[in-house]
């Protein structure tokens, strides 16, 4: 499954075409592949007032073998290299005042930015903000970013990591994860961290080597993508779905090196079966990633209580059911366990003929943050991924001008791919992610839905 | 020297493809398809991926000369390392419980540490050979050296020599089909057409409720767009069983045998983990059940007076004898529905004092068994009997039942075949 008018567009001949006639024309995102540099050249870092993470920051770039550039003066030099990264540590503004050093440092590197660049910008939470003022200031950053995010072009991206005093150990996974291509269509994002023992030492071609992920709706779309990622970064994957996906089930499995468990998550012994299968045949799990979905959209006041049911059983009530079992069963939820589960954009946005399908998605969104301290204690995490107009089966089967005008509303111009979230997924049950809780990380490059 | 102390070997799980009914829904696949397709469920469900087993064993009834390596040609096509050796057996519809036999057999000796046993048949891609005269006008033709010789082979090519020969379901000989020699021990143990229709409606009612509680979850993996066996009917009753007309033994008035309560043609496969319960720990892989013994026994149904399909009422005794176990000892019998009218007319010839005195040698009967304990979730009746894939579709399936049912307890297979003969084992949780 592609971006056809991606390609289209980059082509010769499709890229005066789209130009001649002003339509847009999507960039080639950057995505991860094994072996990838974190960046394809250097990086600024800079500071707005006195900022507490430069140090870390500058620490993670050099351990990836990144450059680090000075900031780059407002009429500063046009030769050298181009910065394929601009970060900026926020973390020290305490007034409206000191908002213009960020704008100082942004504006002269982002001019300089490649194509597929990043600008990452770390801030403290406004909540636990001492003063009105630097609560603004803190809050402003947010606007700067996502206003930022919607002007960079050429598959560029830039997001706003919140990091709460004594959770500088979580900054560390978080920044790669945004810095790298991992994130290509993860774009004017705000994340907050918490507090985490951080292992240190992780294996970055292979975070989870040795792990065992659980993926419910393996057999095709997104699932497929996920158990693919996973699996690529070196977990041992079941692939899960309901019997009569059996066939495309078992070539994901062995695609993957991994094992299929055909199971209807919504059957009353799920849980139990789910439990046993993982206690007995690999003695726990680590990661756990809710995948399964259905839709079956209808007007609410013509849809019936057949559809209605369906829809929350499976992307619900089954979450909720499998996840219970698993923290009831002793030892089976292994230290560190990760749940990651697929929620929606339009289970932030609505959508016309979906209350069902949203009700579901935003149920999936209230139970992760109710869980995350409960998982936190546990040195858990527990974090919902709410994907934007991915490309797969499903919409493929829209009509035509729906879908092409469906995938361009987003800051990326483009449709995401089931690589985007099965990437953010998968970082997410890597050990450096640990100070990721109770998040919802949209994959949607930004979209203009619900933003 | 001495040898390794005989261990008993570990089934460790199966995988099935749904069976289809004959030209249904796998018309257009072979037999190689879908024994490969099955292996490849089985790798998918165990992790087996790359993974070298210690032999692959499987057969085929109906097989294409062109098949001569079959389950070797299905190994290299499958997810399995592609230095697992394999081989063909064939017992006819007792292949798949051989092969399990013989894999467990190699176990148990510590030849092999783990093997997959299997068996798949279709009779709607089944083999069609020339006639022999046409055969031996071609073979001639190919020795032939002058023109002379070859138009003297073409010249012995009549219009009538071009049908080909199909398979066909009858004894060599007796020109008999089975359903005819069923017949005749239906008649001779005077089974009803009721109670072969009440066998019937409980095999589908069994079937369809162990798809419906999940029990086939981890057993079938779906295959060329079927997810259940095609030829089951949740829903028949006995009344719509009653209006069917008899299709075996017609000549006689009271005919009971109908395409109802006998197995279709069907198409299929299937294939089961066996290993050591070191292979088993080392892999961890749960242990369903193990095999604890086997038993072949055939009759003499040309010459002798006994019926084509009872063997495994001899071989049954004799393997029950071997274990110092009665009849009774056991938890659950899978008696293959070859016929509705097979199963009871071995059920009734172990009730029948003449019976097990005259032929088997017997002080007493061997006695009758809790009805609720046979075939409990479904067989060939319901579930349809592609010849070689069935002994690995009630191997596997068991298993999971005995495990389920929790340690020590004990099944019994027992599977007739075409020539007269019979291929029982015993299982154990």
């Amino acid at each position: 499954m592609s971006d056809w008018y991606t390609t289209f567009a980059n082509s010769g001949v499709g890229a005066t075409l789209v130009t001649q006639l002003g339509l847009p024309r999507p960039a080639v995102l950057r995505r991860y592949e094994p072996g990838q540099p974190l960046l394809p050249g250097p990086a600024v870092v800079g500071t707005a007032g006195e900022g507490r993470l430069r140090g870390t920051v500058t620490a993670v770039l050099r351990d990836a073998g990144v450059t680090v550039l000075p900031p780059v003066d407002a009429d500063g030099a046009e030769d050298g290299e181009r910065p394929a990264a601009v970060v900026l540590d926020a973390t020290g503004v305490t007034g409206p005042a000191q908002l213009a050093a960020a704008h100082d440092l942004l504006a002269p590197a982002v001019r300089r930015l490649r194509p597929t660049g990043r600008v990452v910008v770390l801030g403290n939470p406004p909540a636990s903000a001492d003063t009105p003022a630097q609560a603004a200031a803190r809050q402003a950053l947010e606007g700067l970013v996502r206003s930022l995010a919607k002007e960079l072009r050429g598959g560029s991206t830039a997001n706003l990591v919140l990091v709460p005093e004594g959770a500088g150990a979580s900054v560390a996974g978080p920044l790669r994860f945004f810095l790298s291509g991992r994130s290509a269509y993860v774009d004017g994002q705000v994340l907050t961290l918490s507090p985490a023992d951080v292992p240190a030492g992780a294996d970055e071609e292979r975070p989870l080597a040795g792990r065992i992920a659980v993926v419910t709706g393996a057999a095709r779309g997104i699932g497929a993508a996920i158990a693919r990622v996973l699996s690529r970064d070196g977990a041992h994957v079941v692939a899960v779905d309901v019997p009569a996906a059996g066939e495309a089930l078992a070539e994901v499995a062995n695609e993957v090196g991994g094992t299929a468990l055909q199971l209807d998550v919504t059957a009353p012994d799920a849980p139990r079966r789910l439990v046993e299968h993982l206690r007995e045949r690999h003695g726990g799990v680590d990661v756990v990633v809710h995948n399964a979905g259905i839709t079956r959209d209808r007007l609410l006041v013509n849809m019936d209580a057949a559809r209605w049911n369906a829809v929350m059983a499976v992307n619900l009530q089954a979450q909720l059911d499998l996840t219970q079992a698993l923290l009831d069963a002793d030892g089976v939820l292994r230290p560190g366990a990760r749940v990651v589960s697929v929620s929606s954009q339009s289970g932030i946005a609505g959508n016309r003929g979906q209350t069902n399908y949203a009700a579901s998605k935003a149920g999936v969104i209230g139970m992760v943050r109710a869980w995350a301290p409960g998982f936190a204690a546990r040195g858990a995490t527990i974090n919902a991924v709410a994907p934007g107009f991915i490309v797969t089966e499903m919409t493929a089967r829209m009509p035509l001008g729906t879908r092409e005008v469906g995938a361009r509303l987003n800051s990326l111009q483009q449709g995401g791919l089931p690589v985007d979230v099965a990437e953010a997924i998968a970082w997410l049950a890597q050990p450096g992610a640990a100070g990721v809780n109770g998040q919802v990380l949209r994959v949607c490059g930004q979209s203009l839905l619900g933003a | 020297m001495s040898s390794p102390q005989p261990r008993r070997a570990a089934v460790l799980g199966g995988n099935r493809i749904p069976f289809a009914r004959s030209n249904g829904a796998y018309a257009q696949a072979s037999n190689q398809d879908m024994l490969t397709a099955t292996l490849d469920g089985l790798v998918a469900r165990f992790g087996l991926q790359g993974a070298q087993v210690g032999e692959v064993v499987a057969g085929a009834v109906l097989k294409h000369s062109r098949d001569l390596n079959l389950t070797r040609e299905a190994v290299l096509g499958s997810r399995l390392s592609a230095v697992t050796p394999a081989y063909d057996v064939q017992q006819a519809c007792g292949t798949g419980l051989e092969a399990a036999v013989l894999v467990a057999n190699k176990i148990a000796l510590g030849q092999i540490e783990s093997g997959i046993a299997g068996g798949v048949d279709t009779t709607s891609d089944a083999p069609l050979a020339v006639g022999d005269d046409l055969r031996r006008a071609l073979l001639e033709l190919a020795g032939a050296k002058t023109l002379q010789q070859r138009l003297r082979a073409l010249a012995r090519i009549r219009p009538g020599s071009l049908v080909p020969e199909a398979p066909r379901n009858a004894e060599p000989r007796t020109g008999l089909a089975m359903g005819e020699h069923q017949a005749i021990t239906t008649r001779e143990w005077g089974i009803s057409r009721e109670d072969q229709d009440e066998l019937a409606v409980r095999s589908h009612r069994n079937l369809a409720a162990a798809y419906d509680r999940g029990f086939l979850d981890d057993l079938v993996t779906p295959y060329l767009g079927l997810t259940r066996d095609q030829n089951l009917r949740p829903d028949t009753t006995v009344e719509k069983l009653a209006t069917l007309e008899p299709v075996f033994g017609r000549h006689d008035p009271a005919a009971t045998m109908t395409a109802g309560n006998s197995t279709p043609l069907t198409d299929g496969a299937a294939a089961v983990l066996l290993a050591s319960d070191e292979w088993a720990a080392e892999h961890g892989l749960p242990v369903l059940a193990h095999l604890v013994d086997a038993q072949t026994a055939a009759v003499d149904h040309v010459h002798g007076g006994e019926g084509l399909l009872m063997a495994p009422a001899y071989a049954v005794p004799v393997l029950l004898a071997r274990n110092g176990l009665t009849l009774q000892d056991l938890d659950f019998y899978e008696i293959h529905e070859a016929f509705a009218a097979t199963v009871l007319a071995t059920l009734a010839a172990w009730e029948s004092p003449a019976f097990c005195k005259e032929k088997l040698g017997l002080d007493a009967p061997l006695g009758a068994i809790d009805r609720d304990r046979l075939n409990v979730n479904g067989s060939s009746l319901a579930a349809g009997h592609p010849f070689a894939a069935t002994g690995g579709r009630i191997v596997a399936s068991l298993a999971k039942q005995l495990h389920e049912a929790g340690p020590g307890r004990r099944g019994l297979v027992s599977i007739c075949a075409a020539g007269g003969q019979g291929v029982v084992a015993i299982l154990e949780s």
